[in-house]
């Protein structure tokens, strides 16, 4: 596969390896912050971890917009679902999401008609094919998805569709980290920029966090080697002494980000003044809602939403999973309480959570690994 | 976080706004291309595809930029392996 | 997004009123186990929680329990074995063994419904007759008799029920099986989706068992994976991906006897490859044997537009199912001859040598990823959900 294989070679990422080891100051300790859940799933389904010095740790942030939608927000949805003649459509990852009552897939057990879209496009052909129904979207992810549910509304406006409306939790993704810069825990000394929200934000948005925090950010692409590179570059910033915003996802980043996209975004949806995060509290203006004037397509106008609140588990650790003060194995109930079959929080069950890629794909210490791989 | 994946435009729908037919490694689905408005996508472009949208053209060049950057450290890497194997103190 | 000023404060932090009751009682339940510092401890106590006995916590059956992976597992193991259990249905095998007046059988029973039920590369048919075949050819028999069960729709063409039976009858003829008995039920417009197959199959074994998987022998797959799965998702067109994948339905019984005549007692197991996908199988290998898989990630074949769609929607194609595809477990030192073997026969073009056994970390299966790094390769829960994320 194109622009996806060349970036996968292991001769390569060997070959940048050793740079990598050969810019680490001998005894000195480097924690990058990787932002984005899909850079997390990268490096666990990659084995990444295993091309870097010991003295380099990858702490995983809060990027991952399934992890961070709290149960109460779940069951909202729930709620809204179970509404007589409402076909709930949500991407495959909110499927198992538990909220206090349960999942998506156990209220569908119950009756509710809840089906997985893999487009917002999708819903929108359901709502034209069931006119007598209310189709409803449960739109997630950060500025990288927004453009699409923009879209669609846009188009459904276009069309003249009165059934169809969207149940909005975009979030973005600054707020996440600054939250993450002024948490008193963690000590950074660079991230991982998110790659796919950039195509859309560009890259001016991260100058804060190299101009006042003194942190270097460098957006990089998905591909191993991508991400290999990037550490590089964040070592090389160090090394340097400078403190900057790159882009090594240039390929499909551009530094102005995507103005359309910006448009839409902003022609329908609004910032609200705040929203809670699941393991992070209400931050302000971090999430998105539909504008007035499109009210018409704004499911939390249509119908009456709860606003259930639902407390986390007492002994859930997910929001320091998230804010990447615990790796996954140090929350108590990891693997016991917790795990894939029977998660506990969304850490666990999102399939870019950092304790489901840990469980699925990095569950081992490397030493038996290293010696059950050497032929 | 958020998947993804190059593709290449192999028609774009003449009956259809804003819609255009990608091919990944062998399988096709249509793809909303509104919001790609510097030059319009033309079959042969490169784009990638998030849930059924174009959010980005690929720049050809930059990813010939980005591979260069590491064939050139594989190459710097190979000499240095190699100038390690001719310099063994006899 | 630019970043304006406070205007509205967030209401006070008040604690929720409500809380996931199912939650503080799974926390309860783990409340004893003691707490781990060290990575090493954790893993040891996953190792601890894995082995307890599975408990089913739902209440009602969700889609998940019907999709091979881990609620599968707990499912049989919770309800079904913890009701009959008996010597023969204890291993969960493709098929029981048994002996009658000294002749060694196996029997097997598969229920099919494939939606939907016509698709490139066969249908519900095919799959019926060819899946209960393959149990049995896996499990070391001859297959020698089907029976088929089919739940009819109120409403279903008869012009349709025609078409599945003639591929039935055409796929039992190919793998050298006969249909000996059956049933039929109607049930009322709305139910069956159409039509439900249930096939069950008996076999005589000619050839003793190649002995216990152990470290050194090497995993084979007979051919590229997942194109079963694929082709079925990408049929009900929710997905609106057009591709030219078909589905990968065979009887396997002419394949393993190619394999069986070259490597004998070499050929340890063999299973294949249905729900769930190769991962699945190399995870039951890995633990009912307690060894280690690893395998190679580039070893795998995978035909391009199936590596497409997966890449797409973001699933692996390591779990998706297969209809016509073995894994194969033999010794070492015959692993080249296997191979040819396969190569040989015209189901078999496609194999490959994809890793070996090894002891530790027992129970396990390890990839080594086509970048260098390396992952495990765990059950999943559920069905592989495409993802956005």
């Amino acid at each position: 596969m194109r622009f996806v294989d060349e970036y996968r070679d292991a001769e390569k990422a060997r070959a940048l390896a050793a740079s990598i080891a050969s810019l680490c100051e001998p005894g000195r300790q480097y924690k990058f912050m990787e932002v984005c859940g899909g850079h997390t799933h990268t490096i666990y389904k990659h084995g990444l971890e295993d091309y870097l010095p010991e003295n380099v740790t990858l702490v995983h942030g809060p990027g991952c917009p399934v992890c961070v939608i709290p149960m109460g927000r779940v069951d909202d949805t729930i709620h809204i679902a179970e509404q007589p003649g409402v076909i709930m459509t949500s991407f495959g990852d909110m499927m198992r999401v538990p909220g206090g009552r349960g999942s998506f897939f156990d209220s569908k057990a119950a009756g509710a008609d809840i089906r997985m879209v893999y487009s917002p496009l999708d819903a929108l052909k359901i709502a034209r094919r069931n006119p007598g129904k209310k189709v409803v979207f449960m739109a997630i992810g950060f500025e990288t998805t927004a453009p699409s549910t923009a879209m669609t509304v846009l188009r459904a406006k276009a069309e003249g569709l009165t059934n169809f409306s969207v149940f909005c939790n975009h979030v973005t993704i600054i707020p996440a980290i600054k939250a993450i810069l002024d948490s008193p825990d963690l000590r950074l000394d660079g991230f991982i920029g998110p790659g796919h929200v950039s195509t859309v934000i560009g890259c001016r948005p991260y100058d804060f966090i190299a101009r006042e925090y003194g942190k270097p950010l460098v957006v990089a692409g998905f591909e191993p080697l991508d991400i290999l590179q990037s550490i590089h570059m964040l070592l090389q910033q160090l090394a340097e002494g400078r403190s900057e915003v790159e882009n090594q996802y240039g390929r499909v980043v551009p530094w102005e980000g995507n103005l359309k996209a910006l448009k839409v975004i902003n022609e329908t949806m609004t910032l609200r003044p705040y929203f809670e995060w699941r393991g992070l509290g209400f931050i302000s203006h971090s999430a998105l809602k539909v504008r007035d004037t499109y009210a018409e397509f704004d499911a939390e106008r249509i119908f009456e939403i709860p606003g259930s609140r639902v407390a986390d588990p007492k002994a859930c650790q997910c929001g320091e999973v998230l804010k990447g003060v615990l790796k996954p194995w140090e929350c108590k109930v990891f693997g016991t309480a917790c795990t894939p079959e029977t998660p506990i929080g969304t850490c666990m069950v999102s399939s870019e959570g950092a304790c489901a890629a840990y469980y699925n794909f990095g569950r081992f210490t490397r030493q038996r690994v290293r010696e059950a791989t050497r032929d | 976080m958020c998947l993804g994946i190059p593709g290449e435009i192999v028609e774009i729908l003449s009956d259809q706004p804003d819609l255009a037919k990608v091919d990944v490694s062998g399988v096709r689905r249509n793809i909303n291309i509104g919001l790609i408005t510097d030059e319009k996508p033309q079959p042969g472009d490169w784009i990638l595809i998030h849930v059924g949208f174009a959010l980005s053209k690929i720049d050809e060049a930059e990813a010939k930029a980005a591979m260069d950057f590491l064939e050139g450290i594989g190459q710097a890497y190979a000499d240095e392996i190699e100038a390690l194997k001719e310099s063994r103190i006899e | 997004m630019t970043d304006r000023p406070l205007t509205e404060r967030p209401p006070a932090a008040e604690p929720a009123a409500r809380s996931a009751d199912w939650a503080e009682a799974a926390v309860r339940e783990h409340a004893h186990v003691e707490m781990a510092s060290r990575e090493e401890q954790v893993l040891q106590r996953i190792e601890r929680a894995r082995r307890a006995r599975p408990r089913l916590r739902e209440e009602k059956i969700t889609l998940a329990h019907g999709s091979g992976g881990k609620a599968t597992q707990t499912l049989i193991e919770a309800v079904f074995l913890d009701a009959f259990r008996n010597p023969l249905l204890e291993p969960l095998d493709d098929g029981a063994r048994f002996t009658v007046d000294g002749a060694s059988m196996v029997f097997t029973t598969d229920s099919y419904v494939v939606s939907p039920l016509f698709f490139p590369g066969g249908d519900i048919g095919d799959l019926a007759v060819n899946g209960t075949v393959n149990d049995l050819a896996v499990s070391g028999a001859e297959p020698l008799h089907l029976s088929a069960g089919f739940i009819l729709e109120e409403g279903f063409p008869v012009a349709d029920l025609r078409r599945v039976v003639a591929s039935m009858k055409a796929a039992a003829e190919a793998a050298g099986v006969r249909i000996v008995t059956g049933d039929t039920k109607v049930v009322e417009r709305g139910k069956a989706d159409g039509c439900y197959i249930n096939t069950a199959g008996v076999g005589v074994v000619r050839r003793t068992r190649g002995g216990d998987v152990r470290p050194g022998d090497a995993v084979l797959v007979s051919g590229p994976i997942g194109e079963h799965g694929v082709t079925i998702m990408l049929a009900r067109g929710e997905l609106d991906i057009e591709s030219d994948l078909t589905s990968d339905t065979a009887p396997l019984n002419g394949l393993v006897t190619t394999l069986l005549e070259a490597c004998g007692d070499g050929v340890r197991r063999m299973r294949d490859a249905t729900r769930g996908g190769v991962a699945t199988i190399l995870n039951e290998v890995a633990t009912d044997a307690g060894v280690a898989v690893v395998v190679d990630e580039d070893a795998f074949p995978v035909r391009p537009d199936v590596r497409g769609a997966c890449e797409l929607l973001g699933i692996d194609p390591l779990y998706v199912a297969c209809e016509g595809r073995m894994v194969a477990i033999v010794s070492g030192d015959v692993a080249d001859v296997a191979l040819s073997a396969l190569h040989s026969h015209p189901l078999g073009d496609g194999a490959a040598i994809v890793g070996r056994i090894k002891d530790d970390p027992p129970g396990l299966v390890l990839l080594k990823t086509a970048f260098g790094g390396t992952r495990i390769v765990d059950l999943l829960v559920g069905d592989p959900l495409p993802r956005i994320c």
